[in-house]
């Protein structure tokens, strides 16, 4: 017991001194943020600040950089995962007329080319006596995940709160985990991602979404980073129409930015199911079925199977 | 007053071992010889070329591609596992089954199984998008993952295709190195490390005969595990064409089948173009002939199993897989495959005309030819068959036609295992001399 007490006193300085270097860096930061830069554009506005060496500087506000707001992340392990949560998303089909937008965001927040499709809008059929519908189609983040089950390094793994996450520092890109997915949910960097230097080497950007690299796999990664921020995902705020319910299955709660609905209620009374659940994998996306449609359905020139246009609206 | 009774036995044996020697020490090349050697070189180096292209660009010089993620290369990687298993076939399996026509035919099994499976692991290299973090399978490496139990396997069984290549040579080494002098001090001075002071006693004898069972013994389970484990990469998931519990010995059985026509292939090559027509008689052709018809029948009943029922239920997204495999896109290449690689060979081999020599080579050419493309048929197809539907990609990304680079890096794998091979035929004798002197003396001994 006491043994379990000192590691934990151990666990909390540790993260004290993490919290305390985390600080002493981003005064640095501040500080060099002191001397004249180039490119920065003076505000005319003053502020005051604390430097390393505990005097009052007054600077310009244009110099004062934004201190990183997941520094949190950086300090936790990033394949833990945000304690205490159980991310969950419910698509509801009958709401989806094909606007793409949700796709758009994704692209454009991932920095994506239009031939790397984290998450697709796809036309499917049941059969053919049924309507077709637009299906939006993501990771699942499957509680069984065959993608995890087959990587020999560990650069792909399960977190806590239910994340399927890549680690492409790690990844060697043997891309065995693309052909066990059934689903097809990931996608391989064939070549240099035409990512913006920044995005690699600035404090800004979370180190808790995936970064593509070339020669490793990436894939959609329920944008945590929004999560801990205690946003939603870029698709979820990006759909006019409402279509994406994000939530924790803990809270029982999801939320498409406008409503907000008991999850258990909403999957029971409008009969959820899950993509092809005789795989057994457990996805942690749920659909509701296309009936009762808002919109009535559009055919779309490029959605055929075996289409030949890429995202034709860019 | 023994030791009298044995010398006219053991001149005999020496004399019988100078007169073999003669055709079985290792020659420099003539001119064949010579630009086959060179020709594999070039060709080995243009593949290298490409590959540092690949290394700059990444794989994208590949035509793989997010609804292809594996192609050649790994079919290539198949191929070269497949191939290693001859050397526990004929090493080991033929040496506890008694068949004691295998003698001049193992160490040829055992050198290409060395080849092939460090190209296998070469190749696997190749295939990697970041063989840069290649020993992260180290650092990072979990049981989990099928890839783990290959890297483990492939390894014990490199080390034990070696060690099985080598400990059956001592004898040789040690004799090339008493009485092979005009040959560079380099090549002498090789022989006297590799004979690690054999002197032939009746202690060290006793003692490799032992060590020798005991690899036979262990290197089935291991053989049979490496290509279990490597179909278990594809049977290990979800996907339509590979989601069979038949797996493991339907490639297991092919492998047998490519092994055997590899040697055979190896055996007319050395037969005709190295005067070794004494070693390599038309009995040993007729018993690799009969050994593969019986392998490419077993493999046969495994292709039955695996293409027939799940034909015969047409379950859903098998049906797909299945209709572009015998009617579809690759019907032509599916149906010569089979043809090539499987029937034809066994028919012709049947008839005993058709194990002659030269009819067994062409055959053997087939067989291997077959293999490959059949390795292509098992990983390339099933890719396109998802669970859930692909749209909106460019239309090349839906038929996987291998890109130059590509097809220049694969034949180079190919090359330079043959590399291999060349080389150690230029340096050790490829049939064993004093197994084969030995066995010779002991049967003119049950004659008299």
């Amino acid at each position: 017991m006491s043994q379990n007490n000192n590691e934990e006193n151990n666990g909390r300085r540790k993260f004290i001194e993490k919290g305390l270097l985390a600080g002493a860096l981003s005064a640095a930061t501040l500080a060099t943020a002191c001397f004249k830069q180039d490119g920065v554009e003076e505000t005319g506005e003053k502020v005051k600040l604390l430097s390393p060496d505990g005097e009052i500087v007054e600077i310009d506000s244009g110099y004062v950089k934004p201190i990183p707001d997941d520094m949190i992340a950086y300090s936790n392990n990033i394949r833990q995962g945000i304690p205490g949560r159980k991310f969950v998303m419910v698509i509801d089909l009958s709401r989806c007329k094909n606007l793409r937008k949700c796709h758009d965001a994704c692209e454009k927040i991932h920095f994506l080319p239009p031939d790397k499709e984290w998450l697709k809008v796809l036309k499917m059929q049941d059969n053919e006596g049924a309507s077709p519908y637009w299906q939006p189609t993501n990771c699942f983040h499957c509680d069984r995940p065959p993608c995890v089950k087959v990587c020999p390094v560990n650069a792909t793994f399960k977190r806590t709160d239910g994340v399927v996450f890549i680690d492409t520092e790690r990844c060697i890109g043997c891309r065995f985990c693309m052909v066990a997915c059934p689903y097809g949910a990931r996608s391989f960097n064939w070549n240099e991602p035409n990512i913006p230097e920044e995005i690699y080497t600035q404090h800004h950007h979370s180190p808790e979404s995936i970064i593509p690299r070339i020669g490793t796999v990436s894939k959609c990664d329920f944008c945590p980073d929004m999560a801990r921020k205690g946003e939603l995902p870029h698709c979820v705020t990006a759909c006019p129409n409402g279509v994406y319910y994000f939530g924790d299955e803990n809270e029982d709660a999801v939320t498409n930015g406008s409503e907000t609905l008991k999850l258990s209620e909403l999957l029971t009374d409008r009969a959820a199911y899950r993509y092809m659940e005789e795989l057994g994998l457990e996805p942690r996306v749920y659909y509701l079925p296309p009936v009762n449609r808002l919109f009535p359905f559009e055919d779309d020139e490029y959605s055929k199977n075996y289409g030949t246009l890429i995202n034709p609206a860019e | 007053m023994a030791n009298h009774s044995t010398q006219p036995a053991l001149s005999r044996f020496d004399e019988e071992l100078k007169s073999i020697s003669n055709d079985l020490l290792p020659r420099p090349f003539g001119r064949k010889g010579k630009i086959w050697t060179w020709l594999l070189l070039i060709i080995t180096a243009i593949g290298i070329f490409f590959y540092i292209q690949q290394l700059k660009d990444g794989l994208i010089v590949t035509a793989l591609r997010d609804y292809t993620p594996w192609g050649i290369y790994i079919s290539n990687f198949v191929f070269f596992v497949a191939i290693s298993l001859v050397g526990s076939l004929i090493s080991a399996i033929l040496k506890l089954t008694g068949a004691s026509w295998r003698t001049p035919m193992t160490r040829i099994s055992e050198i290409i199984a060395v080849a092939a499976i460090i190209f296998a692991a070469i190749t696997i290299t190749i295939d990697m998008g970041r063989p840069d973090r290649f020993l992260n399978l180290f650092f990072h490496g979990r049981m989990q993952s099928p890839i783990i139990w290959d890297v483990i396997v492939i390894t014990t069984y490199l080390i034990l295709s070696l060690l099985f290549l080598y400990i059956p040579m001592i004898p040789d080494l040690a004799y090339m190195r008493d009485n092979f002098k005009n040959v560079p001090k380099w090549q002498q001075k090789l022989y006297r490390k590799l004979a690690i002071n054999w002197k032939n006693s009746p202690g060290q004898k006793d003692r490799m005969k032992q060590i020798i069972l005991i690899l036979s013994v262990m290197i089935i389970p291991v053989a049979f595990g490496i290509h279990t484990v490597t179909s278990w990469l594809f049977a290990a998931t979800l996907r339509p064409g590979w989601d069979s519990t038949n797996f493991g010995p339907y490639f297991i059985s092919g492998a047998f089948v490519v092994g055997a026509g590899g040697v055979i292939v190896a055996m007319y090559v050395f037969w005709k173009y190295l005067d070794m027509k004494k070693y390599f008689t038309d009995a040993h052709f007729d018993k690799m002939g009969k050994l593969l018809v019986l392998l490419s029948l077993v493999y046969f009943y495994f292709n039955i199993n695996e293409y027939f029922i799940p034909a015969y239920k047409l379950k859903g997204i098998d049906s797909a897989h299945l209709q572009e495999l015998f009617v579809g896109s690759y019907a032509w290449l599916f149906w010569s495959t089979q043809l090539i690689g499987m029937i034809i060979p066994i028919i012709v081999l049947l008839f005993k005309k058709g194990r002659k020599p030269f009819p067994m080579f062409i055959m053997s050419l087939f067989v291997i030819v077959g293999a490959w493309t059949k390795r292509f048929l098992i990983v390339v197809p099933t890719l396109n068959h998802p669970y859930i539907p692909i749209q909106r990609v460019p239309e090349e990304w839906l038929h996987y036609i291998p890109t130059i680079p590509e097809w220049f890096i694969t034949i180079g794998t190919l090359t330079g295992a043959l590399l291999i091979i060349t080389l150690f035929v230029r340096l050790f004798p490829v049939v064993p001399i004093v197994e084969t002197a030995e066995e010779h003396v002991s049967h003119e001994e049950e004659d008299k």
